[in-house]
């Protein structure tokens, strides 16, 4: 790790979730009307729900290393969303766990392994493909993007910028692709002209992690 | 929204107090996690099955719970599948040591839940397979889709798998018996108007007062194409010679090998139906679709079996498989075999299907 590189210490860690329960509350209805006209109108109230449980689970855990948190985000989640974005979430939070292991800080590496290992873990699931107007359209092309930008420049604020901009791009080309996946599938070529609920959960979340580590590390 | 309700959150789980209070010599309920059981589990010597999924479609699963039928029930939130724990619990408590088959509508959620808790309760030395139900011909193609819904056939193949558990089929035999159910049954369902979720409070989708959905699915979520409203003679001739003439459907599922002691994909191909063939006839409403108009839809299906020379040998008419509010029916067709139709006639003793006890 080189001298000026920025760390994520556990305590962006655990703010990131705690805003991102703060987020999804706010969002719920948002999300549920996203998934009324493509899927079964549960999403946004599914994600609330997970996340309570997340916020209820989390002072028995925060004493933990990040991986350890993060693998009890991913149980809380499997335990308590239920549909396809309990596995789905559950998944990528217990993955991205898994690659952070024993960790207190995260190196920008440690960040990309996190992430990364998490979508692989949403891919593993879902048997997803790029382009099924899944969650996966928003998170792939993220930690793409931020892997690069970080190969070339350190500032890890300026990355997690780009990442977000490649995740609300992915959000937003969700809305013209055919489902492939999940109940929107059924719909067929009526799944076009809607943005997916996941995609969009799952921006919120990264954005999220961007606007906690912004605003924790610029007040520094 | 007019529900008779408390508050939308508690839906669920004040819907399970009164069941236990219910039916005590049929059942136990189970919370944190949610489950239904049966009150004399574990059955000694008897392979469990354990179904469930999201709620909002009542009876079914927990309507199903008891002698001749299933040993658990794991509902969902409204419409949303059950979470891994709930079936792992479930699966320990009815388990008697013969092993334990879950039955699995096919959605996404479902699939993914019911899979995770399959893998943890064989960590728990539970033996558990899963079967697949896919048989909504709505559904066309299983290339760019999750494949066919499980719709209607899950209800008969409950019936008849819980019989088949009672006579003493083992977990291997039950799995193959459950299959072939599977691929025999076919189903189509349509709507004349949307059902509301409790909690978002509001229609899943809208539809015109003269418009109605031909192949929906059992979570409002939209079928094959909207169209103007017909007859009941017509509507039945939609959705049954869509059935009848269904080709042969292929797609690869997921399944437990045993021997290798891995998840691996296997080919299923349903058979068509032929003059001659033997049907149970299953005429279903999706909640709102009173009793009178049931026996109308059976009539005119009665009347196309005959004439493609199906013999309707036995039938279920009734909301069985229901969408909440929703006002629509569905048909199922299963083609029976001698074993089906002996294992369709034995007793069954649960809330929502008693017949011969």
């Amino acid at each position: 790790m080189s001298k000026n590189e920025m760390t994520i210490t556990k305590e962006d860690i655990i703010e990131w979730l705690k805003t991102t329960a703060v987020v999804l509350e706010k969002n719920a209805q948002y999300l549920t009307e996203l998934d009324s006209p493509i899927g079964d109108a549960d999403h946004g109230f599914n994600m609330n729900r997970g996340f309570k449980k997340i916020m209820s689970k989390l002072p028995q855990v925060e004493d933990n290393d990040i991986g350890t948190i993060l693998k009890a985000v991913g149980m809380a989640l499997i335990t308590s969303v239920g549909g396809a974005g309990g596995p789905l979430y559950g998944t990528f939070y217990m993955d991205a766990g898994k690659a952070v292991a024993g960790k207190i800080k995260l190196s920008t590496n440690d960040l990309i392994a996190l992430l990364n290992a998490g979508l692989k873990g949403v891919v593993r699931i879902g048997k997803t493909n790029l382009g099924d107007k899944t969650m996966v359209d928003a998170i792939h092309p993220a930690v793409e993007v931020i892997r690069k930008t970080l190969a070339n420049n350190k500032d890890v604020i300026k990355a997690l910028h780009c990442m977000t901009d490649a995740a609300y791009k992915g959000m937003k080309d969700t809305i013209p692709m055919l489902a492939k996946k999940g109940r929107a599938s059924y719909l067929g070529e009526r799944s076009i002209g809607h943005q997916d609920p996941g995609a969009t959960s799952s921006y919120l979340i990264l954005k999220t992690l961007l606007d906690t580590i912004e605003s924790r590390h610029k007040s520094k | 929204m007019k529900k008779l309700i408390n508050k939308p959150e508690y839906v669920v789980k004040e819907q399970l107090e009164g069941i236990a209070l219910a039916y005590p010599d049929i059942v136990k309920v189970h919370f944190d996690p949610n489950f239904i059981y049966r009150a004399d589990a574990p059955v000694k010597g008897k392979v469990a099955i354990v179904s469930g999924g999201g709620s909002g479609h009542e009876p079914m699963h927990g309507g199903f719970v008891g002698f001749g039928m299933l040993d658990a029930a794991c509902p969902g939130e409204v419409f949303t599948s059950p979470t891994p724990d709930q079936m792992l619990e479930a699966a320990k408590i009815v388990n008697s040591g013969e092993g334990v088959l879950f039955i699995v509508k096919n959605y996404s959620g479902d699939v993914m839940n019911f899979d995770m808790a399959a893998d943890m309760a064989r960590e728990e030395r539970i033996r558990v397979l899963n079967i697949l139900i896919d048989d909504d011909v709505a559904v066309k193609d299983s290339l760019y889709t999750q494949g066919r819904r499980g719709v209607g056939t899950t209800v008969l193949a409950e019936k008849i798998c819980g019989a088949a558990a009672e006579k003493g089929y083992d977990l291997k035999k039950l799995a193959n018996l459950c299959r072939k159910i599977n691929i025999n049954g076919r189903s189509m369902g349509m709507a004349l108007t949307s059902c509301t979720t409790p909690v978002a409070g509001k229609p899943t989708f809208e539809l015109g007062e003269d418009e109605m959905e031909i192949g929906i699915g059992i979570h409002g979520e939209p079928g094959r194409k909207r169209m103007k409203i017909k007859t009941a003679n017509e509507i039945t001739e939609l959705l049954a010679l869509s059935i009848i003439e269904d080709k042969s459907y292929k797609r690869t599922i997921r399944e437990w090998d045993e021997g290798k002691q891995k998840w691996v994909d296997i080919e299923l191909e349903d058979p068509t139906f032929k003059p001659g063939d033997k049907v149970l006839a299953f005429v279903n409403s999706m909640g709102g679709t009173p009793s009178i108009e049931l026996p109308i839809i059976y009539r005119k299906l009665h009347e196309i079996c005959e004439k493609r020379d199906l013999k309707i040998i036995r039938n279920l008419i009734g909301p069985y498989i229901t969408s909440l509010e929703m006002q629509g029916c569905s048909i199922t067709l299963l083609k029976m075999d001698d074993e089906m139709i002996e294992l369709w006639d034995a007793p069954v003793k649960t809330a929502g299907l008693r017949c011969g006890m």
